[in-house]
């Protein structure tokens, strides 16, 4: 049955005059904290991500004053030895504590990742979103170039420039930097190519704004979100092509710690000590997946289609 | 068999690649232009004299215009003429002959592998989406893509090469002189790389799979009475070969790029090997030689997949 309304009842002023069809009244903001905690437990595999990621940064920031031991310091009396209480993960060929070198090893992979892709950001942002907004002749060769450079393995170049520009982790890093340009330079053209027929651009034209104010006001922030996906998917590749161009000795020089010169040096011992192999290994393993796993999450929270 | 638009199609895609192909070539002879210094100089080597630095520039034609010797470069390497290794002396296209065989012969060892287990895999996926055989599929696809394939090839050798000795660790026999030898040598570091390739093809198949599953028309042959295997094997796969030729097209640059490290490795005289050995050598010509190899093949790889497209899918040549 229903409750009969008492006609003479005085509803409370606000109901009465809002529309029925009207919008809630907004949740109050909630703090920050609130939010990262519900969304650390709406997607488990991200938090963690997050987590292992923000003590490799940590780790690649405060090295020095983490590791219990100089990542450089030679000790011949120790060995190849197996892990102890001192030497948690044990010692390398020259004697030199692996669990220090492990941790220094972060600052490399962190500094390789973010130069490529900063670098990559820095080229293919701009150079999309101009190519998309322009359109025409413009667009068309800046497609080209485009598509040239994504034939470019990345290693491939990268080894390439330091043999030209001289053996180090930056030339290399920056030259993996240019072939991700194209990549990025992709997605936002593509969204720029969309946004450009928007209401809201054309309006700002109409008002007569400079076409770099609606590039970078209007433009740039609704193209971003798929750009961020693809950088911090990017961060993996660069990760593991710094690993596989120190492992070849082109990127972090000796004696300073690179997981993938650890990698290089433990297989020259791979008879005598395969344990060696395995810590900077699954640190490489581990550091991509956080942020393919990262980047995966950010994808489905900013495009709930792609699933 | 190709009607008017398919063939109209293709011609553009090949007039496309033409700019492509002149602006990578272009890249790379610049690449001994950003040489610090005077390249004659770099080029004659140390405690070069005065005469042999002059003869180097009259021989690579340093002091005519840059154009003109890009133009020069690309007729020559037209030609099979790419310059000589400064240190062996050996023309890099002999070189190239020698190594690029083997390279191939492993990357698409590789690719082959890659597909021959990544699209079950995906299939699986797909037809059980959201269910455990899915997730763990994802999952190992996840790793799969984070696994630096040098350490899983360095994994291998440990397992496979020196406790178990089922496979060499070292050394290859190129396959023209014995094929069941270079497939037996090939198998490691083939696995190697073919484990982030199978895990690329897994998740793509995967997605594109089950968006086409979802689809209205599919919905019809379920309605229509087909079996659920029919639909999945003859529609669904057909309808995703388009998804997989571009996974594949892709794995060609990854995988050539992959190798160079593998080969590394497994000491396989491929043409990683040798542009990290020109590298550390300070070869340039090689080094030349090696990237325009490896970026013709992947621009000629992906124009051949651009003009399938259009043969394997007609609604893409009408675009």
């Amino acid at each position: 049955m229903t409750a009969i309304p008492d006609p003479h009842a005085v509803a409370p002023a606000p109901s009465v005059r809002a529309p029925a069809d009207a919008d809630p009244p907004p949740p109050p903001p909630r703090p920050f904290l609130t939010r990262l905690g519900d969304w650390a437990s709406d997607d488990i595999p991200a938090a963690i991500a997050l987590v292992v990621l923000s003590v490799i940064v940590a780790c690649s920031i405060f090295a020095p004053w983490i590791a219990p031991h100089d990542p450089t310091l030679q000790n011949y009396d120790i060995i190849l030895e197996a892990p102890s209480p001192d030497y948690l993960l044990g010692t390398d060929d020259l004697g030199r504590d692996v669990f220090s070198r492990l941790i220094h090893g972060a600052s490399a992979s962190v500094y390789a990742a973010f130069l490529s892709v900063g670098v990559a950001a820095l080229l293919g942002i701009p150079v999309g979103l101009i190519a998309g907004y322009a359109g025409g002749y413009v667009d068309e060769a800046v497609s080209r170039i485009i598509d040239t450079f994504l034939s470019f393995p990345a290693i491939v170049l990268a080894i390439a420039v330091t043999g030209v520009l001289g053996i180090g982790l930056t030339n290399a890093m920056i030259a993996v930097g240019i072939v991700f340009a194209p990549q990025l330079a992709r997605l936002a053209r593509a969204r720029a190519l969309v946004l450009k027929q928007e209401l809201y651009v054309d309006a700002a034209r109409c008002f007569g704004a400079s076409t770099g104010h609606i590039l970078i006001r209007h433009v740039l922030p609704n193209a971003i979100q798929p750009v961020l996906v693809q950088m911090t998917l990017l961060m993996a590749v660069a990760l593991l092509a710094e690993a596989s161009l120190s492992f070849l000795g082109l990127g972090m020089q000796p004696p300073e710690p690179s997981w993938g010169s650890m990698i290089a040096r433990a297989y020259l011992y791979i008879q005598l000590a395969p344990e060696q192999m395995w810590a900077p290994g699954i640190a490489i393993l581990v550091t991509a997946l956080s942020f393919n796993t990262l980047g995966e999450s950010l994808r489905e929270a900013l495009d709930p289609t792609s699933r | 068999m190709l009607n008017q638009v398919q063939r109209r199609m293709l011609m553009r895609r090949v007039l496309q690649a033409i700019p492509v192909l002149i602006l990578a070539t272009f890249s790379v002879f610049m690449l001994l232009k950003m040489l610090p210094g005077d390249v004659a100089i770099t080029l004659a080597g140390e405690n070069a004299t005065q005469e042999r630095i002059e003869e180097i520039r009259t021989l690579y034609g340093l002091d005519r215009p840059l154009l003109v010797q890009y133009g020069d470069w690309v007729w020559g390497a037209v030609q099979g003429d790419l310059s000589k290794s400064l240190l062996s002396g050996e023309a890099v296209s002999d070189t190239l002959a020698r190594v690029f065989p083997n390279t191939l012969f492993i990357v698409a060892y590789a690719i082959l592998l890659a597909v021959l287990a990544g699209v079950p895999l995906g299939v699986l996926a797909a037809s059980r989406a959201g269910g455990w055989a899915d997730k763990l599929v994802m999952v190992f696809s996840s790793v799969g893509v984070a696994l630096p394939n040098f350490w899983l090839a360095m994994i291998f050798v440990g397992a496979f090469a020196l406790n178990r000795q089922w496979f060499p660790a070292t050394g290859f026999t190129p396959a023209s002189e014995d094929f069941g030898a270079a497939v037996w040598q090939a198998t490691l570091p083939a696995v190697a790389l073919a484990a982030s390739g199978m895990a690329e093809v897994a998740r793509q198949l995967r997605s594109s799979l089950v968006e086409v599953l979802e689809s209205q028309h599919f919905r019809t042959l379920h309605a229509k009475g087909l079996s659920p295997r029919a639909i999945l094997w003859k529609h669904g796969l057909r309808n995703v070969s388009v998804n997989l030729l571009t996974v594949i097209s892709l794995l060609v640059n990854r995988t050539l790029a992959a190798t160079v490290v593998v080969e590394v490795v497994f000491a396989i005289p491929g043409i990683g090997a040798t542009i990290v050995d020109a590298t550390l050598r300070r070869d340039f010509p090689v080094v030349q030689g090696v990237v325009l190899a490896m970026v013709v093949t992947v621009i000629v790889v992906n124009l051949i997949a651009d003009m399938l497209y259009s043969v394997l899918d007609p609604r893409i040549a009408q675009r």
